[in-house]
C-alpha cells in the first residue's frame, strides 16, 4: 500500500516548524529550553534505521542490478552498464506495455473523476441519509484486490455470468481483447469511484453556504450556481483528484494480472507486470529492474506535478 | 508534582475531546435548513438510489452465488436464488483446509504491521516535529522524498535482500518492508505541529522527561491521528497483494488474498466455492468499514490517506 497525501496541507515544503521553534525559545526558561532539544535522535532513530534498510538501500541496490545482467539464480552477472536502458527503449513489449498503462489511464481517470464528483453532488444535495450513500458508494474500496477480481471474473464470466445471463449475450468480456480492457476500467471504476466521492464530499461541505444564498438573491438557478460557483470552487480538489488517479493508474497491476493475466495476447498486460514477468518468471533480473526504474521516473515527474499544484495551492 | 501532572493530562483531555468535537462537525453538518421535497430532489433521490443499487449488486451477486449449490450456479437462463440456499459452499470452502490458517496469517500480519507503523512513525514524527537536533532537516527531507517511491519499484532488490536475509516464506518477510511509511510520517508530523506548546511546557517546568511528556500528553491528544493511520495501515496491509504473493510461496504461510488467487486457480468453475471464499475474505474489511466509517470518512477527507 502506499498511502497519498492531499488535503488542504499536502504539499507544503518539508519544513517542521523552525520558526516557530526559535520563537517558542526565546520565550521559556533554561529547563524549557532542554526540554525542547534532548533525545531528538533517539525518537527517530528506529524509523530512520527501517527506513534506510528497507527503502533507501533497496533503492540504490536496484539501480546497481539495473546495471548488471543478473538473474534470481545470482550466477555470472557482471556489470554492463547501460545496456539494459538501451535495451528497454528498442524493446518494442517495453512501449506496449506502457501504452497499455497509459491506455488504462485514459480510459480509467474520466469516469473515476467525474463519476466521483456526480455521486458527491447529488449526496450533498439531498442532504439526506449520507451515511447510505456512504457506505454503498464507499464500501468496494475497503475490499482486496483479490476479492474484487474474484467477484468481476464471475460477474464477466462468458454466457453465465451476471453481465452476460442478464442480458442474454455470450461476450468473453475478459478473453475478447475488443473488451478486455474495458471490462477492467469497468471493474475499476467500481472498486475505487468511492475515494474520489469522499474527497469531493468533504470539499462541496467547505464552500460556504453565503456564496449560494448571495448568487440565489441574485437570481441565480441551480445550474448556474453549479457552473459558475460549485465547480470553479472543487478547482483544486479535482487537480488533486485527478493527479492521484494518474499516480495510482501508473502503478496498475492486481486487478490486471488477476482477471486476465495481461492477456488476451497481452492485449492489456501493464508495464508493472511486463517487470514481474521478465523478472519473477523469465528471471532477467537485471532487465526487469531497468524497466521498473524507467517506470519510477514517469511516477517521480507526476508526483512532481502534484507537489507543484499544491505549492500553488498554498500560495493562491 | 503529581498533581500538576494530573492537572495537565486533564487539560489534554478536555483539548482532545475539543478536537474531536471540532473533527466531528466537519462531516455532520446535516439539520439546519431542511429542504423540500421538490420534483428536483425526488428525481436527485431516484438517481442516488439507482447508483447505490448499481453499486450493491455485484456484492449480492456474490453472496447469491456462494449460497446456492455448485450444480446451479451456471445456469441459463439466469436465476438470482438458486433451488435451496445452503451455506454448502462455505463448509467445503473451510473444510478444504487453508482458509482459516490464512486468515490467522493475515490478522498477525496487519496486526503486527499496523502496531510498528504506529510505533515508528508516531516517535519519528514526534522528533522531527518537536525536538532539535544535528541534520534534522536534511534527515526529513530524505524522508519526504521516500513518498515519491513506489514500494512496486523496490520490488526486485527488496526480494533479494529478503533472499540474503533468509526471510523469503516467513511472515517477518512479509511484515517488514511494509513498516516504511513515510506519508504517515508527514500527517503525524502536521499533527503533532498543530498541537499547542504551552502544554509541554508546562510539563518539562515541572520535570517531567521526554519520554513522559510523549506518553502522557502527546499520545493521548493524538488519538484521531492515530486511529486514522492505524485503520488505513491495518486496510493496506489486509489487502496488500504483490508483495505477499512474492514473498510467500508456502501454502501455510499465505495471507488471505494471496490465497484467495491461487484458489480461484485450483477451483476452476467452482462458483459458489470461489464466491465463498471472496466473502470470508471481504467481510472482515466490510466490517471494519461499518465500525470505523467516521474515522475512515475523516481520514480521506482530511488527510487523503489512500491505500491503492
Amino acid at each position: 500500500m502506499s498511502a497519498t497525501l492531499t488535503g488542504t496541507d499536502a504539499g507544503s515544503a518539508p519544513d517542521p516548524g523552525s520558526g516557530a521553534d526559535s520563537a517558542g525559545r526565546s520565550r521559556t526558561s533554561g529547563r524549557v529550553r532542554r526540554g525542547w532539544t534532548e533525545h531528538g535522535l533517539v525518537f527517530t532513530a528506529p524509523f530512520l534505521l527501517v527506513y534506510a534498510l528497507f527503502l533507501v538501500w533497496p533503492l540504490l541496490y536496484g539501480v546497481r542490478i539495473s546495471f548488471s545482467d543478473y538473474n534470481l539464480a545470482g550466477i555470472n552477472s557482471k556489470f554492463i552498464g547501460l545496456d539494459n536502458y538501451t535495451e528497454a527503449f528498442k524493446d518494442p513489449l517495453v512501449w506496449q506495455s506502457l501504452w497499455h498503462t497509459v491506455e488504462f489511464t485514459l480510459m480509467s481517470t474520466p469516469p473515476l473523476v467525474v463519476l466521483g464528483l456526480a455521486m458527491a453532488l447529488i449526496a450533498h444535495q439531498l442532504r439526506f441519509v449520507r451515511w447510505l450513500w456512504r457506505l454503498s458508494y464507499f464500501a468496494p474500496f475497503v475490499l482486496p484486490s483479490a476479492v474484487v477480481a474474484v467477484i468481476w471474473t464471475w460477474i464477466f464470466e462468458p454466457g453465465f455470468g451476471l453481465i452476460d445471463g442478464t442480458f442474454k449475450s455470450t461476450i468473453g468480456w475478459l478473453t475478447d481483447s475488443q473488451y478486455a480492457m474495458a471490462s477492467v476500467v469497468l471493474t475499476t471504476v467500481w472498486w475505487t469511484v468511492g475515494f474520489n466521492f469522499l474527497l469531493y464530499l468533504a470539499a462541496l461541505q467547505g464552500i460556504p453556504a453565503q456564496l449560494y444564498e448571495a448568487a440565489e438573491l441574485d437570481g441565480a438557478g441551480p445550474w448556474k450556481r453549479l457552473w459558475k460557483i460549485t465547480i470553479p470552487m472543487l478547482k483544486r480538489t479535482t487537480g488533486l483528484v485527478v493527479v492521484l488517479q494518474l499516480i495510482a493508474s501508473l502503478k496498475i497491476f492486481d486487478q490486471i494480472y488477476m482477471m486476465t493475466g495481461g492477456g488476451p495476447d497481452n492485449s492489456t498486460r501493464p508495464v508493472l507486470e511486463y517487470m514481474y514477468d521478465v523478472g519473477f518468471t523469465g528471471y532477467r533480473t537485471g532487465y526487469a529492474s531497468a524497466v521498473s526504474y524507467i517506470l519510477f521516473v514517469l511516477i517521480v515527474v507526476v508526483s512532481l506535478v502534484q507537489l507543484r499544484l499544491g505549492r500553488n495551492r498554498e500560495e493562491g | 508534582m503529581a498533581a500538576t501532572d494530573y492537572r495537565a493530562t486533564d487539560r489534554a483531555g478536555g483539548l482532545a475531546r475539543r478536537i474531536g468535537a471540532a473533527l466531528k462537525g466537519a462531516d455532520e453538518d446535516e439539520g439546519g435548513r431542511r429542504a423540500r421535497w421538490t420534483p428536483g430532489r425526488v428525481a436527485l433521490l431516484v438517481v442516488a438510489l439507482a447508483l447505490a443499487v448499481l453499486w450493491v449488486v455485484p456484492l449480492l451477486w456474490a453472496l447469491a452465488t456462494s449460497a446456492k449449490p455448485e450444480a446451479e450456479t451456471a445456469t441459463t437462463p439466469l436465476h438470482w436464488l438458486g433451488s435451496v440456499v445452503t451455506f454448502a459452499a462455505y463448509r467445503k470452502v473451510w473444510e478444504a483446509g487453508d482458509i482459516g490458517q490464512w486468515m490467522l496469517n493475515s490478522l498477525f500480519v496487519s496486526v503486527m504491521v499496523t502496531l510498528l507503523t504506529l510505533a515508528l512513525t508516531a516517535t519519528a514524527a514526534y522528533g522531527f516535529a518537536r525536538t532539535e537536533f544535528k541534520g534534522k532537516k536534511v534527515l526529513y527531507g530524505l524522508v519526504m522524498a521516500g513518498v515519491m517511491v513506489p514500494p512496486q519499484v523496490l520490488l526486485i532488490p527488496l526480494f533479494e535482500e529478503m533472499v540474503s536475509m533468509h526471510l523469503v516464506d516467513t511472515y517477518w518477510g512479509v511484515i517488514l518492508p511494509q513498516l516504511v511509511a513515510p506519508a504517515m510520517v508527514f500527517i503525524m508530523v502536521k499533527f503533532f505541529q498543530g498541537l499547542p506548546r504551552e502544554l509541554e511546557e508546562a510539563a518539562f517546568v515541572d520535570g517531567a522527561g521526554r519520554w513522559r511528556v510523549f506518553w502522557t500528553i502527546i499520545m493521548p491528544l493524538s488519538r484521531p491521528v492515530l486511529s486514522a493511520v492505524g485503520i488505513f495501515t491495518f486496510i493496506g496491509s489486509w489487502n496488500n497483494f504483490l508483495w505477499p504473493f512474492l514473498v510467500l510461496n508456502d501454502p501455510k504461510s499465505m495471507t488471505l488474498p494471496v490465497g484467495l488467487v491461487t484458489v480461484q486457480s485450483s477451483y476452476g468453475v467452482m462458483y459458489a466455492q470461489v464466491m465463498a471464499a471472496a466473502i470470508i475474505a471481504g467481510l472482515p474489511l466490510l466490517v471494519i468499514f461499518v465500525l470505523f466509517q467516521r474515522q475512515i470518512v475523516r481520514g480521506v477527507a482530511h488527510t487523503g490517506l489512500a491505500g491503492q
